[in-house]
């Protein structure tokens, strides 16, 4: 047998998809592999235990936000910096999109970041701002998204927690998973989260809160306030700093 | 013994550089139109299919997968026949990649403007698209492995190990990064099987190898075939090739962590990404230098050859931005230029500069030799060439200036440590940048277009040519 050389893969298909095979997968593996297998990658505490799985309205909601491409423009992941902390708040945690499949973090910001928008803004503004955003920004080159007063198509929202159920996502199916869900998050937080009743959970909330002043129909602009205003609230830092969670940063 | 150009299937080849000429034009277009809605948002003329968000990725998709991907098909099939000096293997499998590959763009943008998306930038394609992705995909694979196996050459070509490359890369992120749950079977919807930092990782390890391996490797091997046959002489050093190869497939599969500098991913995951990014300035600019200096002793083509002049201008942005990117990944840099618009005029550097230039240079020396005729205007290359020139120049001249004005706005802090602009002062001091990149891309646009009006003449001129020559020898 002739000696192994550059000539060999040079002169040989299989040995040259082979060696590129090898050394195209190194990289991947050495980064990727040990997110998963190390567990402090997502960070674990008490007072992180609020953080959970959006209800079917908010679910609703991200998955217009990703419908219409609102990741192209905005970002959702703050970074441990003195101006993104007094413009947006506390730095985003990986526990934080630990629901979020997929994440939305974002590469780009043509408008600004929204982690942390929930909370700061009333539905009011947001209805408004979504439908003609330079009628209270006037600088904005958002564009308007008048047609998301049009009415929710919830039908499938069980299938899609359904879907989210096999990614790994809490919403429960049985009884079992429901207590199971009580435990963590309480019972009215768990009675949202479970997959039978997710159409009598979404119709509540948007009825309750109201978020588009209009409560003869459930709309698309309700899913998407809803989502909007979730967005960050889950943990309280005044009882805790992201610094006293993080391990690898 | 080298086979004769009528052994070789052209028509493939024909069929994709027409189609990467369209989607070039189509792409384009959709990009100055979304760059323009920046500038003036009443473009969006509150039409949900017209809005920046979902006409966005009909732009990334048409210019990445429909002009690169269709002119990737095109020249790795030419160079993979000529190199190998054989035909393509694979029968009705080569014509199934051409109309395979077309659904594939034409799909994605149907299903993006009526609000089907992934929600991954660059990986937008819903499950049943994906799927079909890597059944065309594999058949590509099949067709070049088959072709490469039955080559009357002992050795296989440099460029075809860079087109290896980029397949094998493409099945692999492609494969990996798209596994979801669809809501139903019979609905587009689906949930990547990734949450959160492990959705990111796998993201931008995707995206960036798309960049690496899709509009690096693959295009670098179009260099290494077109620049050298153009200049009609050697590569420079056979040795710097084999080093640059192998480098550049390893080391890039580490970089796309850089994108997630300062996020929630761990840093070590980052600090990798950012220390690979440094060294792979070097095999980036060894190939660089090799692609350069073939030119060697024939430097008087630059004055005198449009065509070879799109080529090394292609190769000094490839070496322009393959510096300004490990420069960008440092994490001090990255702090200033991400989220920014510097991250746009650096991929389109690379994108306007580098691949779509280094494709105009092959397009414009393959389309006399398909046609078997002669380009039907020279001139008019030199016109594209100056518009491309111009308006790339202007668009990262434009985005280095808005990029890191609002990078510095945002990080501005007034006497008393407030933020001294809020968020909207910023976008609103980039009005005049968004115009002027407008303006660039328009300048690209129209450039592209007069290349599509010169191949229309030169294939016309060809036809007409091929049928007098019939008549002729039918007549003698």
């Amino acid at each position: 047998m002739s000696k192994f050389t550059h000539e060999t893969i040079e002169t040989n298909a299989g040995w040259l998809i082979v060696a590129t095979m090898f050394a195209i997968s190194i990289g991947g593996l050495v980064e990727i592999v040990p997110l998963f297998t190390i567990s402090d990658t997502v960070e674990k505490n008490e007072n992180l235990n609020g953080i959970r799985p959006y209800t079917p309205l908010e679910q609703m909601g991200r998955d217009i936000y990703i419908r219409e491409g609102c990741y192209t423009c905005h970002s959702q992941m703050i970074r441990p910096f003195r101006d993104e902390q007094l413009r947006y708040g506390n730095y985003s945690l990986a526990a934080e999109s630990q629901y979020d499949h997929p994440f939305q973090w974002g590469s780009k910001r043509t408008g600004p970041d929204l982690a942390r928008v929930g909370n700061k803004y009333s539905n009011a503004w947001h209805v408004q701002h979504l439908i003609a955003p330079r009628s209270v920004v006037p600088e904005s080159v958002m564009p308007n998204y008048a047609w998301l007063m049009q009415p929710l198509n919830a039908s499938d929202i069980g299938d899609r927690m359904s879907a989210l159920r096999t990614t790994g996502v809490p919403y429960s199916l049985s009884q079992t998973e429901l207590e199971a869900n009580t435990k963590r998050w309480g019972a009215e937080v768990a009675s949202r989260l479970h997959i039978p009743s997710a159409q009598e959970a979404l119709l509540a909330q948007a009825q309750q809160v109201n978020y588009d002043g209009d409560n003869t129909s459930v709309s698309e602009m309700d899913a998407m306030v809803a989502y909007l205003q979730v967005l960050g609230t889950m943990v309280d830092f005044s009882k805790i700093k992201p610094e006293e969670l993080v391990k690898f940063r | 013994m080298s086979a004769t150009a009528q052994e070789y299937d052209y028509d493939i080849v024909k069929k994709f550089t027409i189609m990467a000429i369209v989607w070039a034009v189509v792409g384009m277009f959709v990009g100055v139109y979304i760059a323009s809605e920046l500038a003036w948002p009443f473009l969006n003329f509150d039409l949900p299919y017209l809005t920046f968000g979902r006409f966005r990725p009909v732009h990334t998709g048409a210019v990445i997968f429909g002009f690169g991907g269709s002119a990737l098909f095109a020249t790795s099939y030419y160079v993979v026949q000529r190199t190998c000096q054989t035909r393509l293997w694979g029968g009705g499998l080569v014509p199934f990649t051409f109309w395979g590959w077309q659904a594939i763009i034409v799909m994605a943008a149907l299903s993006y403007v009526t609000g089907y998306s992934q929600g991954k930038e660059y990986a937008e394609m819903e499950w049943p698209i994906d799927l079909f992705i890597v059944v065309v995909w594999v058949a590509y694979l099949a067709i070049y492995f088959g072709t490469l196996m039955q080559r009357k050459q002992p050795h296989i070509y440099v460029a075809n190990w860079f087109y290896v490359s980029f397949i094998l890369a493409t099945a692999i992120l492609h494969t990996f990064n798209n596994v979801a749950v669809p809501v139903g079977l019979f609905t587009l919807k689906s949930y990547s099987i990734y949450s959160g930092t492990q959705d990111a990782m796998m993201q931008w390890w995707y995206g960036h190898n798309a960049v690496g391996f899709f509009l690096t490797a693959a295009f670098l091997g179009m260099m290494y075939y077109f620049v050298p046959k153009h200049a009609g002489r050697p590569v420079y050093s056979y040795r710097l090739s084999i080093v640059h190869f192998w480098a550049l497939s390893f080391m890039y599969m580490w970089v796309g962590t850089h994108h997630l500098h300062w996020t929630a991913l761990p840093d070590w995951a980052s600090t990798l990404g950012a220390t690979f990014s440094i060294m792979l300035l070097l095999p980036s600019w060894g190939g660089m230098i090799n692609g350069i200096m073939t030119l060697s002793g024939a430097w008087d083509k630059l004055r005198t050859d449009p065509v070879m002049r799109f080529m090394i201008v292609a190769l000094s942005f490839y070496g322009m931005s393959t510096f300004e990117g490990p420069m960008m990944s440092l994490k001090d840099v990255n702090a200033l230029s991400h989220y920014t618009d510097w991250t746009v005029g650096h991929v389109h550097s690379g994108a306007l500069g580098w691949v779509a230039m280094i494709s105009f240079g092959s397009i414009y020396h393959m389309l006399p030799r398909l046609w078997n005729t002669t380009l039907y205007s020279e001139k008019l290359v030199n016109i594209h060439f100056w518009l491309a020139t111009i308006g790339v120049l202007l668009y990262i001249t434009a985005m280095w200036i808005s990029g890191i004005s609002q990078g510095l706005m945002w990080r501005a802090f007034d006497d008393f440590g407030n933020l001294q602009y809020s968020f909207v002062e910023s976008v609103a001091a980039m009005h005049p940048f968004y115009a002027m990149r407008a303006i660039g891309g328009l300048f690209f646009l129209v450039g592209m277009c007069v290349m599509a009006y010169n191949a229309y003449q030169t294939i016309r001129q060809g036809q007409r040519q091929a049928i007098t020559a019939q008549a002729a020898a039918q007549t003698a």
